[in-house]
């Protein structure tokens, strides 16, 4: 008897006690790929993250926000469902968030759609990613954003009428060709030829041989981050399809960091469509940089950073319209319309779509106190996905 | 017709590659009747070693590229003599589990140690860029590749047939108990064959980086090809390796440049006619 009573006193302080612990603190689920061929993109992510946690303090509207990471080791659909399920289920998340691949965030969507929480998409930059919950924001940017700007930019104020388009025979790729030709077509532009490389691709010189045989005044090229735009920038000048003869078209990742750096001199003159520029001049953004590489020893952001930095930003927003409320519904309302100030520039959330607005940078490599890096030609305000 | 020529050369300078990261495994594959698929780690080494030497110690690149070789040799001998050498007589599937989990813990440590980074290696500015030669451009970069494979092939070839090295290898292969016999000390042999292998699969390593990049799971990515370019040319044959590296890099360039939609297919298509007529690849032995 008496032990029943113990245990009925302990059961009783215990469920008193997590119930205390649940009021006091917020759960985001991150669904990252931290190991595997893309852990490089989930590393970033996850220090864009954390610094902003690390700059804003961890507690928001009264509440300690607590992170809890899961790994889904690549382009999984079924594991990152698995986990935004169990995040759910048996963590206790409020909001689920991360994504750096389009089909995790697939996999999670039908979660966030049931459990009715607010899902955070910091990467994952196929189009129609926030179709598929009421749920659903992303901070990141997507491809037909960019690239169709990027198309209409090249006829009508690049010079260019007539190019060649190249991309990696996957889903990012096909939706960049769609786009940059859509962008380049519609404004008067003619498409010469499109070719699609294998996605792990170790040699691209037949494929550039190609383009050089059609012999276009521009190319356009979509590649996957890492080592494929070093390698495929390398391959196009060494074949002399160069700027100025033959002008380079690209998404930003060609010219990050540290393919600039394997490129080197080759890398002149490439003209990139982007919605973050590490080297923009804007005292966000300086100080953004300087916080992000003093505490990751040196390493510059990148596009992954950049998303993952405000979509905590629009998290800590959100928690604190809704005083702390965690409900999906009375999120995803404050996160609509949305709109700040990011290291990036001027950004906001679609109300209608809750997809990403934002400033696209048409940037060119040049020589800026003797180092090549990505100076910004032009500037496109609030693009908004051409396909929602 | 200027095209033609392009491709041709750029597969083959391609296949060059694949044949310095390859030939080691050949070689103990065919001579030791080991299955080594930690052989890419040995690679990645390669490129590591490199490009730490360079950005750290500030080695010019041709100094570097030795480096990598040693590197990788140095510590194959270590891991030979502690872990392969106990299962040279053990059945393969031993072998293969040992030596892929290897694969996986070079990963690994490449990870903690370098990051997931993409590495990078900054060439010096004469093997940049590209000639032209009766009008076409052929990248500088790619006919260096070139040459230094055909040095190893020279050197290989010459060392296993003309030297004393090179003759007791051949017996120690031939028949190891004879050679033992003989007063050879076929153990030893085996691990300097070893530490060859993997010291060419290191400078192959650091070749490639310029070309594919260097990240942790470059021992994966370059496995399939070093087996494919192993088995079309045969287990064992510096020849063989040559060829079927040759006609492997021509293949995949020539085949992507003509039909691009299937172009990345046609290599298996072509390992798989050549086993077909030849299960023992083009210049396999036994």
């Amino acid at each position: 008897m008496k032990t029943k009573k113990i245990i009925a006193l302990l059961g009783a302080s215990l469920a008193w006690t997590t119930a205390g612990y649940a009021q006091e603190t917020v759960k985001i689920g991150v669904i990252l790929p931290y190991s595997g061929p893309f852990a490089d993109a989930a590393n970033q992510l996850q220090a864009g993250i954390d610094l902003y946690i690390a700059k804003h303090g961890d507690t928001v509207a009264g509440k300690k926000i607590e992170l809890i990471k899961k790994d889904t080791g690549g382009p999984a659909a079924d594991v990152a469902q698995r986990m935004a399920q169990e995040l759910v289920v048996r963590d206790g998340a409020d909001i689920i968030a991360g994504f750096a691949l389009t089909p995790e965030a697939l996999g999670a969507a039908p979660v966030a759609e049931e459990a009715q929480k607010l899902m955070v998409v910091m990467n994952a930059a196929t189009s129609m990613v926030t179709e598929q919950s009421e749920y659903i924001v992303r901070t990141s940017v997507t491809i037909p954003q960019v690239n169709y700007a990027l198309g209409k930019w090249a006829f009508e104020d690049g010079g260019v009428t007539q190019a060649y388009t190249l991309v990696s025979d996957y889903g990012p790729g096909h939706d960049a060709e769609k786009s940059f030709s859509a962008g380049f077509t519609e404004a008067g532009g003619k498409i010469l030829g499109s070719d699609r490389t294998p996605v792990a691709n170790p040699d691209f010189s037949a494929f550039v041989q190609r383009v050089k045989d059609a012999n276009p005044e521009a190319v356009y090229i979509f590649v996957p981050g890492g080592a494929q735009p070093a390698a495929i920038g390398k391959a196009l000048v060494d074949r002399g399809l160069a700027p100025p003869a033959t002008k380079i078209l690209a998404q930003g990742e060609l010219t990050h960091p540290e393919a600039l750096a394997s490129m080197g001199e080759t890398a002149r003159g490439i003209i990139t469509t982007f919605h973050y520029t590490l080297e923009r001049d804007d005292p966000l953004n300086k100080e953004y940089v300087e916080g992000y590489t003093a505490a990751n020893n040196g390493r510059e952001p990148d596009l992954f950073s950049i998303g993952g930095y405000d979509g905590m930003h629009l998290i800590y927003e959100a928690l604190k319209k809704t005083n702390g409320d965690t409900s999906g519904d009375a999120l995803i309302a404050a996160a609509k319309g949305m709109s700040w100030q990011s290291p990036r520039g001027p950004m906001s959330i679609d109300p209608e779509t809750r997809d990403v607005v934002q400033t696209v940078y048409i940037r060119e490599v040049q020589e800026v106190d003797g180092k090549l890096q990505n100076v910004i030609i032009h500037e496109i305000p609030d693009v908004k996905d051409p396909l929602h | 017709m200027s095209s033609i020529v392009i491709v041709l050369f750029d597969g083959f300078a391609f296949g060059m590659l694949l044949f310095v990261l390859s030939v080691g495994l050949s070689v103990t594959l065919g001579l030791m009747n080991f299955i080594n698929l930690a052989h890419g780690a040995f690679g990645m080494l390669g490129g590591y070693a490199a490009v730490t030497a360079m950005r750290l110690l500030g080695f010019p690149f041709l100094l570097a590229l030795p480096t990598a070789f040693l590197a990788a040799a140095l510590l194959s001998i270590v891991l030979e003599r502690t872990l392969f050498r106990r299962l040279y007589g053990a059945p393969e599937l031993n072998q293969v589990l040992l030596t892929i989990g290897m694969v996986f813990v070079a990963a690994a440590i490449a990870t903690y140690l370098f990051g997931t980074v993409q590495q990078v290696i900054i060439l010096p500015s004469w093997l940049r860029g590209s000639v032209e030669i009766a009008g076409m451009r052929f990248g500088v970069y790619r006919i260096f590749l070139i040459g230094i494979a055909l040095i190893v092939t020279a050197l290989l070839v010459f060392g296993l047939e003309r030297t004393r090295l090179g003759a007791q290898i051949r017996a120690a292969v031939d028949n190891q108990r004879v050679a033992k016999g003989l007063g050879l000390d076929v153990e030893k042999i085996f691990g300097i064959t070893f530490a060859l292998g993997s010291g060419l699969a290191g400078l192959g390593g650091a070749l490639a980086v310029e070309i594919v990049g260097l990240d942790p799971s470059f021992g994966f990515h370059f496995l399939v090809y070093v087996l494919i370019v192993v088995s079309v040319g045969g287990l064992g044959s510096i020849t063989g390796s040559f060829v079927g590296a040759a006609l492997l890099g021509i293949f995949d360039v020539a085949g992507k440049y003509f039909w691009p939609e299937i172009g990345s297919f046609l290599i298996y298509l072509l390992l798989v006619a050549i086993l077909f007529v030849r299960p023992l690849g083009l210049f396999g032995k036994r």
